[in-house]
């Protein structure tokens, strides 16, 4: 739609490989030839995939060029979901339940303890480049055994601090 | 048969505070009460954009409804009954209020909307008088948006129709909702200023003071500031808009709503100009030359000046030796006074058409240049047909009538010497060179039968040759399916060395498909001007002279005597830019009347008379569709500056003419009235009548160039916001790919651009959009003002 946007820089799907335009045909294929934007949240987790779990401006761009939609609803997209990073993020991702089921079984202390341990707060990313903590993580429809987090997408439910150090001293 | 009474089974009846309206089933209740005058509070709902139904404020009591329900988002239906103001409306009504207030500051003495704000005025009406929230408030960074618009993103209450105004309506959506919940905001993303040439519109939207004019804030109080109806001055719409004035001095300007014209918008271009008014060089006391000084004197000396300089130059060269350039922006009652005076001293050089190059058949035209239907009517044509238009930055608000009608499902169809980017699907479009583009209205001709046995000889002779290209065949069969179809001439056409050709040629198509033909008059007053008989080969009420005076640019080419210019910057007003300043320096006594006192003008004119500038004066333009609006005067002049028609009465009375007594304005438009009221836009002779004879047979490179948005007159070249935006950025030479590998100017930043004896040097950008054997150098800008023809040949080599 905003053409002049796009025509006006050339285009950016450029900077989607090969590989993540064939992923993303995938998804396009699912979808009504008018509608290929109902595959921008494939898209755009494929995109972060090939960028090693973040998003640049490019790439988001590139999303945007490809699937033929203003880029600023693609920011929009990226910037709603959790899933979706646009900053610069470690090599293991740790999302820790705030929401109120955990919360009430102690999701807020287990959010302090691996705060305390890593030396990091909520949406920062160890020095080391290991971990990124997710800021404010809602309700990941686990809640029957909260208090419980996820590490890159994999779910640990019933957390104790001693859970909580094997889980993550054993993340490279 | 007997008669059955009418049935309209799409109508309900709704009871809204018990009162019982009828109204159209699925109809918003909301609208239902606006219509009955019923107030409703809302912030999201806006009644030209789609419904998103996020503020809350509009919640209402519905009869038998478990929950109150929003007004803006309910459909009516028989029998609804409706309570705007019950206990339960009332409480949710000021439930939302409290939620909105929550991170809103509250602090309007500091805010720039005070005074006429949205949420002030609801939160006084609906709201509660203490807060109860005493925690933290939200608190957003603000990004810069541009020149034009303001920020305040703390403020912002999520309604999101600036969002929805830029995606939907500007076509153009460069602002987002970025992030989520609480820390939402609205935003680019990726900090950059708003580009569309309807930006400014999201500062009425805005219900808050989140977005505000940059130009305008902190300024004055919106109490302080007395309304003045008036119409805008750039483009042919003659777009209705209020100037807000503070002792005497136009603040800002913002649209008055006008269904027919532009409903509730306006080009940036029509707010933001009116800071051309302040600029430094406006001039405040007329000057006369002394030797190579102007000293500046009094009104009588220097109208003294102008009378003895015009009665000497009649009488060493008779009534050829003066001519008139006049800026189609200028009033119909200026024009009318310029013209009187040119005819009544004998000669009837007198033209407004700057821009113009071909003048064959004029005799032809009608009596002033239209639409050939109404603006509202453009967002119902079915298919429509632009030849030479870059619709979108000459006449904003018609492109975003075409947008509706294309978005409806319209083909919009382009004959176009540069591939233009608009906000709306383009079903077909040819991009050529001045001659190409010339054969591709023949082929679209052609294609749909003209050039057959009943039509003129020449014609047929003409078109004899002409295989239509499979994109001409296919604009031509869109046009003869359109139900409702349109043709019409940009400004490029106008410009174009072939523009009786390609005029007589769009008649024929719009004949032979049966649509309307019209043209996209260029500038505020266009068909004012030929209506008032600044046109050389007619006189007021388009009354035939013979012989016809001498034409804008047979003036340019050889400049009379004396030469009078009437808010005319030859530099950048005219088609041929370094001619027309040769002319001005040329002619032995030049007279510039006009709002400003330019250094190039400074150097050619021998008298400067300062003259009221538009908002200064009261006056009349004619738009594209042959309406004559009224304005009065709202701002005062500056200094010795006078309005138009009065110094033009009082040359007229020194210069000893007859019937120069005029009491007001007003008076001078009824006496033109009185001779051009009746007049219409029909042609004067039919298509057929006119001689075909291609002249744009070109060899080596065309430089093609249109004058840029914020570039087309003295005033809004002068508005200094305007000037800051991307749209307003200096002349660079564009060529297509193919055309620099082969000038060998792949690898150029900068060439030198030669046009005759005029030459510049500018930035080069290869750019595909440009058709080759064409060189894309816009007109009416500081880089191109030294070179020639804004559409002529053109050679470039790399700059030493
Ligand atoms: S900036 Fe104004 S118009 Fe835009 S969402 Fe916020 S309050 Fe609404
Ligand atoms: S609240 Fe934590 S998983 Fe639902
Ligand atoms: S006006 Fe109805 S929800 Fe905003």
């Amino acid at each position: 739609m905003t053409q002049s946007e796009q025509t006006a820089t050339g285009g950016r799907a450029a900077a989607l490989t090969p590989a993540s335009r064939k992923a993303i045909d995938l998804w396009v294929a699912k979808y009504p030839r008018e509608q290929r934007q109902s595959a921008v949240l494939s898209a755009l987790t494929i995109a972060q995939e090939q960028n090693g779990g973040w998003l640049t401006t490019e790439l988001m761009d590139a999303v945007a060029d490809y699937l033929g939609m203003p880029r600023v609803s693609v920011y929009e997209v990226a910037s709603f979901y959790s899933m979706l990073d646009t900053r610069p993020v470690g090599r293991h991702k740790v999302s820790i339940c705030n929401n109120i089921s955990c919360m009430l079984c102690g999701g807020d202390e287990i959010i302090r303890y691996v705060e305390r341990k890593l030396g990091i707060r909520l949406g920062d990313t160890t020095p080391d480049g290991r971990i990124t903590l997710k800021v404010e993580e809602e309700c990941l429809a686990a809640c029957a055994g909260a208090p419980m987090m996820t590490v890159d997408g994999h779910y640990h439910e019933h957390l104790t601090p001693e859970k909580v150090d094997a889980i993550l001293d054993a993340l490279e | 048969m007997s008669a059955k009474p009418e049935i309209h089974d799409d109508q309900v009846t709704v009871e809204i505070d018990g009162v019982a309206y009828r109204a159209r089933k699925g109809e918003m209740i909301i609208r239902v009460a606006d219509a009955a005058g019923v107030v409703i509070p809302r912030f999201c709902y806006h009644p030209k954009l789609p419904v998103a139904a996020n503020c809350r404020m509009c919640l209402v009591e519905v009869e038998r409804a478990p929950k109150p329900l929003p007004a803006c988002a309910t459909p009516v239906t028989d029998g609804m009954k409706v309570f705007t103001r019950s206990p339960r409306a009332i409480a949710a009504q000021k439930a939302v209020m409290e939620f909105l207030l929550i991170n809103h500051p509250l602090d309007c003495p500091i805010c720039d909307q005070g005074g006429e704000c949205e949420l002030q005025d609801l939160s006084l009406g609906f709201g509660s008088s203490v807060s109860r929230f005493a925690e933290k408030k939200r608190v957003v960074a603000d990004h810069d948006l541009g020149p034009l618009i303001a920020t305040d993103m703390t403020r912002c209450i999520h309604c999101t129709r600036c969002i929805r105004f830029l995606e939907v309506i500007a076509g153009q959506k460069e602002l987002g909702g970025i992030g989520r919940g609480e820390h939402m905001r609205i935003d680019t993303y990726v900090e950059r200023a708003i580009g569309s040439e309807m930006s400014g519109n999201v500062i009425d939207v805005c219900p808050v003071g989140a977005l505000t004019s940059k130009p305008f804030r902190f300024t004055a109080r919106a109490w302080e500031l007395r309304e003045y109806a008036a119409v805008a001055p750039h483009d042919s719409m003659g777009s209705h808009i209020a100037l807000h004035t503070r002792g005497g001095r136009v603040m800002r300007v913002v649209p008055r709503e006008e269904e027919s014209i532009n409903e509730v918008w306006i080009s940036d271009r029509d707010r933001y100009s009116y800071q051309g008014l302040y600029a430094a060089d406006r001039l405040t006391a007329p000057m006369v030359r002394r030797g190579d000084r102007l000293e500046p004197v009094e009104w009588d000396v220097a109208l003294e000046a102008v009378a003895d300089g015009l009665r000497r130059a009649v009488t060493e060269g008779g009534p050829d030796a003066i001519g008139v350039l006049v800026s189609p922006t200028a009033t119909l009652e200026e024009l009318y006074l310029l013209n009187r005076l040119v005819r009544g001293l004998g000669s009837s050089n007198i033209d407004h058409r700057l821009r113009q190059t071909d003048f064959r058949n004029q005799e032809q035209a009608p009596a002033f240049p239209s639409l050939g239907l109404p603006i509202e009517a453009l967002e119902r044509v079915d298919a429509a047909l632009l030849v030479g238009s870059n619709v979108r930055h000459e006449q904003p608000i018609a492109a975003h009538r075409l947008r509706k009608a294309a978005l409806a499902g319209a083909k919009v169809l382009f004959v176009n010497p540069l591939d233009f980017e608009f906000h709306f699907p383009v079903a077909e479009r040819i991009v050529a060179d001045p001659a190409g583009m010339v054969r591709a209205v023949a082929g679209i001709a052609k294609a749909l039968g003209a050039g057959g046995a009943g039509d003129t000889p020449a014609a047929r002779d003409f078109l004899k040759e002409i295989r239509p290209a499979p994109a001409e065949r296919a604009i031509a069969q869109a046009l003869r399916e359109g139900e409702r179809a349109s043709v019409l001439l940009g400004a490029l056409a106008a410009a174009h060395p072939d523009y009786s050709l390609l005029r007589a040629l769009a008649m024929r198509i719009a004949a032979a498909a049966g649509a309307t033909f019209g043209e996209l008059p260029e500038a505020a007053n266009s068909a004012g001007a030929w209506i008032a008989g600044a046109v050389p080969h007619r006189d007021a009420g388009a009354v035939p002279v013979l012989p016809a005076g001498r034409d804008a640019r047979a003036m340019i080419e050889s400049p009379p005597q004396a030469l009078v210019l009437f808010n005319v910057e030859p530099e950048f007003d005219c088609h041929d830019a370094a001619a027309a300043r040769r002319a001005a320096h040329a002619s032995a006594f030049t007279v510039v009347m006009g709002s400003y006192g330019s250094e190039a003008a400074r150097e050619y004119a021998d008298v400067l008379l300062p003259v009221a500038a538009f908002a200064e004066t009261s006056g009349t333009f004619v738009n594209a569709e042959g309406r004559w609006q009224g304005f009065r005067g709202a701002a005062t002049p500056p200094g010795e500056a006078r309005p138009g028609w009065k110094v033009l009465r009082v040359l007229g009375n020194l210069l000893g003419l007859p019937g120069f007594d005029y009491a007001d304005s007003a008076q001078v438009c009824d006496e033109l009235r009185a001779k051009a009221g009746g007049l219409t836009a029909e042609w004067r002779g039919e298509p057929g009548d006119i001689d075909i004879v291609e002249s744009a047979r070109v060899t080596g490179l065309f430089r093609i160039g249109e004058a840029p948005i914020y570039r087309t007159d003295p005033l809004v070249r002068r508005a200094s916001a305007l000037q800051k935006t991307e749209l307003a950025r200096d002349a660079v030479c564009r060529i297509a790919p193919k055309e620099a590998a082969r000038l060998g100017l792949a690898d150029a930043a900068r060439v030198e651009v030669m046009q005759g004896e005029a030459h510049a040097v500018l930035p080069l950008v290869v750019d595909e959009r440009v058709p080759e054997g064409c060189a894309w150098i816009p007109a009416a800008t500081p880089g191109s003002a030294a070179l020639g023809p804004s559409i002529g040949p053109v050679s470039l080599r790399v700059a030493p």
